[in-house]
């Protein structure tokens, strides 16, 4: 069973979101959709200073395996991009609540975070996959 | 139920991903594939290979059986032990399997298939063989494993007597020996030093165990995919099939025109599609971010191809690929990728031997 994180919200499409305190959030992947992909071999990020929808596809994380979308769970700015995925894209698969996040964003609207599934939830989603 | 090797219970203990793999249960990786990968190419993996198929072929008419079976001639098989790789092939031309075939003496051969063919490559064989006086013998008692990587040699040693170490020692490339229980060949599909072994399998646990002691990384199906293909040596099923000719598949080095009287099973068809001219299987290699994958649509000056086979290559740092395309084929070629066209350098189909790179930029 992955680890899912208690304090961490997440979307059905496997994004996790953390607060860091003045409206911005921290994006990753979950352990559960890193181990669906396999080894990293690329992370193609956001521009700082974009800015996105909840839902528009802004990343892609592509393994061995896989070329796979990563979706804003919220609308916001693009504030920050982990810049270390560029030469270490296995950060996704070793440490990927920690040092594999993927970007940060200032939320357009702080309330859209209630709409994400909390961790309970979010191990119920997997569990039927 | 999913059929699964003698070393099924080593994988689970060694904490393996499992999937199935035509209809087998096989170890996709047990961790990581990249570090599985640098393994091989830097000191030495393993992969339980034991779902492959060996099919012993005996009988005074073994030989001419074989002769005509096989796109390549097993005529050219002279030291007792020697082997070739081949192509079988069907009327027209298309190819039924690739496999290797082991001299013992001219009554006397050993082919090893791939597992996901095998119902249909013993069909065929049992089916060929009418005329002549042959026994088709499955040999299902046996397990393999392929030992592969640059310290491959000295570890594999460790396992031998003396006498036997000095006889290793002396074998060529693809050569198979009998030595007490284990059968060992200079043989493999990394593009690395190494030998595929086959055990009996009451004892086979015994001996990967043994390995694992010696510092062996036990590897799964993952890094045995981009080992190959960074090999340049295709894979059945994806970069060729019964409705593709050796030809259009980087084969025809192993297909045996000469001597022009043996009548080989889809000879016709290769020598009617030689005069017309084949597609060819190239390589691609892409230093762009993004991984070339199998299905996209390639096009090259003479036509549009497509990948057959395509992954990110640990060795290398980028992506490459075996594409059938079209002739003329020209320098580079464009590929279709996600939303947008990238030009990809053609190459021919070998990219990294030995643990270095051969591929050109």
């Amino acid at each position: 069973m992955s680890n899912v994180p208690t304090e961490l919200k997440y979307a059905a499409s496997h994004e996790w979101i953390r607060d860091e305190g003045n409206g911005i959030y921290t994006v990753g992947i979950s352990e559960h959709a890193q181990e669906l992909l396999g080894d990293m071999v690329f992370v193609d990020l956001p521009e700082v200073g974009d800015n996105v929808s909840a839902g528009d596809d802004v990343a892609v994380a592509e393994s061995v395996k896989a070329a796979s979308d990563i979706y804003a769970p919220i609308a916001g700015e693009i504030v920050a991009v982990n810049e270390e995925l560029e030469d270490s894209p296995e950060l996704v698969n070793s440490d990927p609540y920690g040092d594999g996040w993927l970007f940060k964003i200032k939320a357009d609207d702080e309330t859209e975070v209630e709409g994400l599934l909390d961790a309970e939830g979010y191990a119920a989603s997997i569990e039927e996959d | 139920m999913a059929q699964r090797t003698p070393l099924y219970q080593h994988h689970l203990d060694a904490g393996a991903k499992m999937v199935d793999f035509h209809g087998w249960d096989m170890p996709l990786n047990y961790g990581s594939q990249i570090e599985e990968h640098h393994a091989v190419r830097q000191h030495v993996g393993m992969f339980d290979v034991s779902h492959m198929t060996i099919v012993d072929v005996t009988g005074p008419e073994a030989k001419a059986y074989l002769r005509r079976l096989l796109a390549n001639d097993v005529a050219k098989l002279q030291m007792p032990g020697k082997a070739l790789y081949t192509a079988m092939l069907n009327e027209t031309g298309g190819v039924i399997d690739d496999l290797i075939v082991y001299f013992f003496n001219e009554e006397s051969y050993r082919l090893v298939v791939n597992s996901a063919t095998r119902d249909k490559d013993l069909a065929w064989m049992e089916a060929q063989s009418g005329e002549f006086d042959v026994a088709i013998t499955e040999r299902t008692e046996f397990a393999m494993i392929a030992v592969q990587g640059p310290q491959a040699p000295a570890t594999v040693a460790q396992l031998l007597t003396a006498e036997q170490q000095e006889a290793v020692a002396a074998m060529k490339p693809f050569v198979g020996l009998q030595m007490d229980d284990l059968f060992i060949a200079t043989t493999g599909y990394t593009g690395e030093a190494g030998y595929e072994i086959i055990i009996p399998a009451d004892v086979v646990g015994t001996v990967w165990n043994r390995l694992v002691e010696l510092g062996v990384k036990p590897c799964g199906l993952g890094a045995r995919d981009t080992l190959r293909l960074e090999a340049g040596m295709n894979l059945y099923g994806q970069d060729m099939d019964e409705s593709v000719s050796p030809l259009s598949s980087n084969m025809a080095w192993s297909v045996a025109f000469e001597p022009a009287d043996r009548d080989f099973i889809g000879r016709s068809a290769l020598e009617a599609e030689k005069a017309a001219g084949t597609d060819k299987l190239v390589g691609l290699v892409m230093q762009e971010k993004g991984v070339l994958r199998a299905g996209l649509k390639v096009s090259v000056e003479g036509g549009e191809g497509v990948i057959t086979s395509g992954t990110f290559s640990p060795t290398l740092g980028y992506s490459i690929a075996l594409a059938r395309v079209p002739q003329p084929v020209g320098e580079t070629a464009e590929v279709e990728m996600r939303k947008k066209m990238v030009t990809v350098k053609v190459v021919k189909p070998s990219f990294v031997r030995n643990g270095k790179a051969v591929v050109t930029l």
